[in-house]
């Protein structure tokens, strides 16, 4: 016979006072995912309001990394907003600075001729190649399989090997200039590009071996922050975010830029919307950006003339050897240089594809040497709103990998 | 018989090496540095590059990232510090324990960088001491790397007392730290 | 560039001008988007005009971002740019508000996008948004008293003295 031991007896029972955990309502814990995350993401937080493990809330806090690049825009000429731009999404920054200038190029009206198109088809294809690498490799990292992350890396450092040949640096690059490129691809660029092409696909076979049929990272990953199509658009989820709920939006399908028109490649969809749809949209975006590369190499190989600009003295700073032999190119350059030059009067929106979805640049110009107003729009911001959404009823560690799922980085959140 | 890092000064013979503590805590302080890595924009993609297996930080010593501050020694400030993340910074670095060290990665930590604006702290030193700047926008891995060797050379030849010293509290006291 | 059906376009005008009469102020086409600068009090009728519109329905808010002018008259504008699938066609629709009294209805009850959009168009300009579920700052610091996208607010921190105007073209 079991009886209760004297001492579980609960002497000088309070009336009204709760003893027994059943009867405790719910209580909501607060939890700050705090602006210094372990090393990857970036500075944003989220005060996560809890149920235990279960997330029931969120509140989110941005900004601080805001360095008000719509603000000093107004002050720099054109040429000199190309390395704020860097800065915005860093991970991959020719794409922006190929997408500011694509921009001021339709404010100008000049026509860029279909080399020069090639050429920056293929570096942007490369970044957006780097960017998806680091994605994905920290939704690995987030998810407890570092080594993708280590391979990934150096693969990276073969693409900054290669950004290094063509304009000098490695990660913020300021590549490009209004019209063109300030120089030739090199042969030992070409050279690089060649082998980078031939032998990344076995590193990202062996990535690929590692997680995409992973029994864990999939029980992690499948029906994890799940967002729908019609949320996601009406949120103005655009990019791999986008295709992975299930809409085929592609700004280099939609509105064609640079000469994408001419090339061969699909988009891929996902289902459900959610991590692992996401993670495998921007695994297949790199296998289709290398199909773009390899287009693009064939065709410029075709073309026989090696121009890397395009013709437009009064924006397009002419090369040393003409300013010191000719007349008109000393005065441009020095109209150039010393800010003389006047853009027309006008206001243009361009977009393009950035690795996070569609960038867009509203410039609006009033016949000085700074824009009026320049405004980007960033994919990040708008969609980070959609987070809470997303995780809510989720877990904590689902919390996590959905956020790193959506390539937020802080520079294009708060610009 | 591989050597990895230089004998301090010493008396030694058979069975037994005399230095003092300094050069001797100092040595092993200095190779087992155990890293914060505060890496708010672009230096941090940097710092990862120089984390990875190309340019490896951690044949240095600092093989193990700590984010907890109580349990690092160097903190890596890597990226622009706006007003807002100011307050932050400070409370990370208040919290670390002695002996404590600041590393300022890129030309945004150090002095606002190419930000000149009324949203970013003109440089980290406004609210916590630093002990070696990185300039760079990014510094590339090798300038990092440099500049955790120079941290190294300052840990190896610190005095014992320094922390204790009126000197260094008067330093934490100009930047209201207690 | 962006494709322009004209055909859509005209008719879109038309229906537009049927519907609001002297609300749609004024129409031109710039580089390759129409544009259409309207009324402030009608923005919301406008934008669920087009949102609801069955031949060319605008469901997707590109962005949302304000402006200032100083010069002939002072006031302040936000400018939206919607995008329509469907028929791939893009319209920027402009209000001007003056800077006295800079209130204007808000999109989210049409656009969950337009939540942070018109947060960050209130933290630089200070334009109110009425019927904004959150409007606080967003990305500067909660205390701020001036809004630093406006025309009269310098860029740099004028408490720094560690750098010297004068060698900065200033």
């Amino acid at each position: 016979m079991l009886y209760p031991k004297p001492e579980t007896f609960i002497t000088n029972m309070i009336p009204n006072q709760k003893y027994f955990p059943e009867e405790d309502l719910k209580e909501y814990s607060t939890m700050n995912l705090g602006p210094t995350h372990p090393a990857t993401h970036g500075v944003f937080q989220n005060v996560l309001t809890m149920d235990g493990e279960i997330i029931v809330d969120t509140e989110q806090t941005i900004g601080y990394i805001h360095r008000a690049f719509e603000k000093i825009a107004e002050r720099r000429p054109f040429y000199q907003i190309t390395p704020l731009t860097d800065r915005l999404n860093y991970c991959s920054s020719p794409i922006n600075n190929m997408g500011w200038h694509m921009t001021v190029e339709k404010l100008l009206g000049i026509q860029i001729p279909k080399r020069v198109e090639y050429l920056r088809v293929i570096i942007m294809e490369l970044a957006r190649i780097a960017d998806h690498n680091i994605c994905n490799s920290v939704i690995g990292v987030d998810s407890g399989a570092l080594t993708g992350f280590v391979y990934m890396f150096q693969e990276r450092e073969k693409i900054y090997e290669i950004y290094e040949e063509i304009c000098g640096a490695r990660l913020t690059t300021n590549m490009g200039r209004i019209g063109g490129f300030e120089r030739n691809f090199s042969p030992v660029a070409w050279s690089k590009i060649k082998k980078f092409i031939a032998e990344f696909p076995g590193i990202v076979k062996e990535f690929e071996r590692l997680l995409v049929r992973n029994r864990i990272f999939m029980e992690r990953t499948v029906n994890v922050g799940p967002i729908s199509a019609e949320k996601a658009l009406n949120y103005g989820f655009t990019g791999p975010n986008l295709r992975a709920a299930g809409i085929d939006y592609d700004v280099r399908v939609m509105n064609p830029y640079s000469s994408y028109g001419d090339f061969d490649f699909d988009i891929p969809v996902g289902t459900n919307g959610d991590t692992y749809d996401r993670f495998m949209v921007r695994q297949e975006e790199i296998w289709q950006s290398l199909r773009i590369i390899q287009q693009a190499i064939d065709k410029i190989e075709k073309i026989p003339s090696c121009e890397f600009h395009t013709i437009a003295p009064e924006y397009y700073l002419p090369q040393k050897e003409e300013v010191y032999r000719s007349m008109e190119a000393l005065i441009y350059h020095f109209k150039i240089v010393m800010g003389e030059t006047d853009a027309p009067v006008g206001e243009v929106y361009h977009c393009i594809e950035g690795a996070n979805g569609e960038l867009g640049f509203y410039l609006v110009s009033d016949g000085g040497r700074t824009p009026y107003r320049l405004h980007f729009r960033r994919p990040c911001f708008i969609y980070y709103q959609a987070y809470p959404e997303m995780i809510k009823g989720s877990m904590l560690s689902d919390a996590v990998l959905t956020m790193s799922s959506m390539n937020v980085i802080a520079g294009e959140l708060d610009a | 018989m591989a050597s990895y890092v230089d004998e301090p000064d010493s008396f030694s013979g058979k069975g037994f090496f005399a230095t003092s503590f300094e050069k001797a805590i100092g040595l092993a302080r200095k190779n087992s540095i155990w890293p914060l890595p505060f890496a708010t924009s672009c230096c941090g993609i940097e710092f990862m590059a120089t984390m990875g297996a190309h340019y490896d930080l951690a044949r240095f010593g600092s093989e193990r990232m700590s984010f907890s501050p109580r349990q690092s020694d160097l903190l890596m400030v890597m990226g622009t510090i706006a007003k807002k993340m100011g307050p932050v910074l400070r409370r990370v670095y208040i919290q670390m324990a002695e002996p404590r060290w600041v590393l300022s990665v890129g030309a945004c930590a150090s002095s606002g960088g190419i930000f000149d604006t009324y949203s970013v702290l003109q440089g980290i030193d406004r609210i916590i001491p630093v002990d070696v700047y990185v300039p760079g926008c990014p510094p590339r891995p090798e300038q990092i790397i440099d500049g955790i060797l120079k941290i190294q050379e300052l840990i190896g030849k610190e005095q014992l007392r320094r922390r204790n010293s009126r000197e260094y509290k008067e330093l934490l006291e100009s930047y209201n730290i207690e | 560039m962006f494709q322009v059906d004209k055909d859509i376009i005209l008719l879109l005008e038309e229906r537009l001008k049927l519907a609001f009469g002297n609300d749609v102020l004024s129409y031109e086409m710039s580089a390759d988007m129409p544009c259409f600068t309207i009324e402030k009090n009608k923005v919301t009728d406008i934008v669920r005009f087009l949102f609801d519109d069955i031949e060319c329905p605008f469901r997707f808010l590109t962005t949302l971002c304000g402006i200032h002018f100083t010069r002939p008259v002072e006031k302040l504008g936000v400018i939206y740019h919607l995008h329509c699938f469907k028929h791939n066609q893009r319209i920027r629709l402009k209000t001007f508000i003056p800077v006295v009294n800079p209130v204007i209805e808000s999109l989210t009850p049409i656009f969950a996008s337009a939540n942070w959009m018109e947060r960050e168009t209130y933290d630089f300009y200070g334009i109110i948004f009425e019927g904004h579920p959150n409007l606080r700052r967003i990305l500067n610091v909660d205390d701020m008293t001036s809004f630093p996208l406006r025309k009269d607010f310098p860029l740099e921190d004028q408490t720094r003295d560690d750098k010297n105007d004068s060698m900065f073209g200033r």
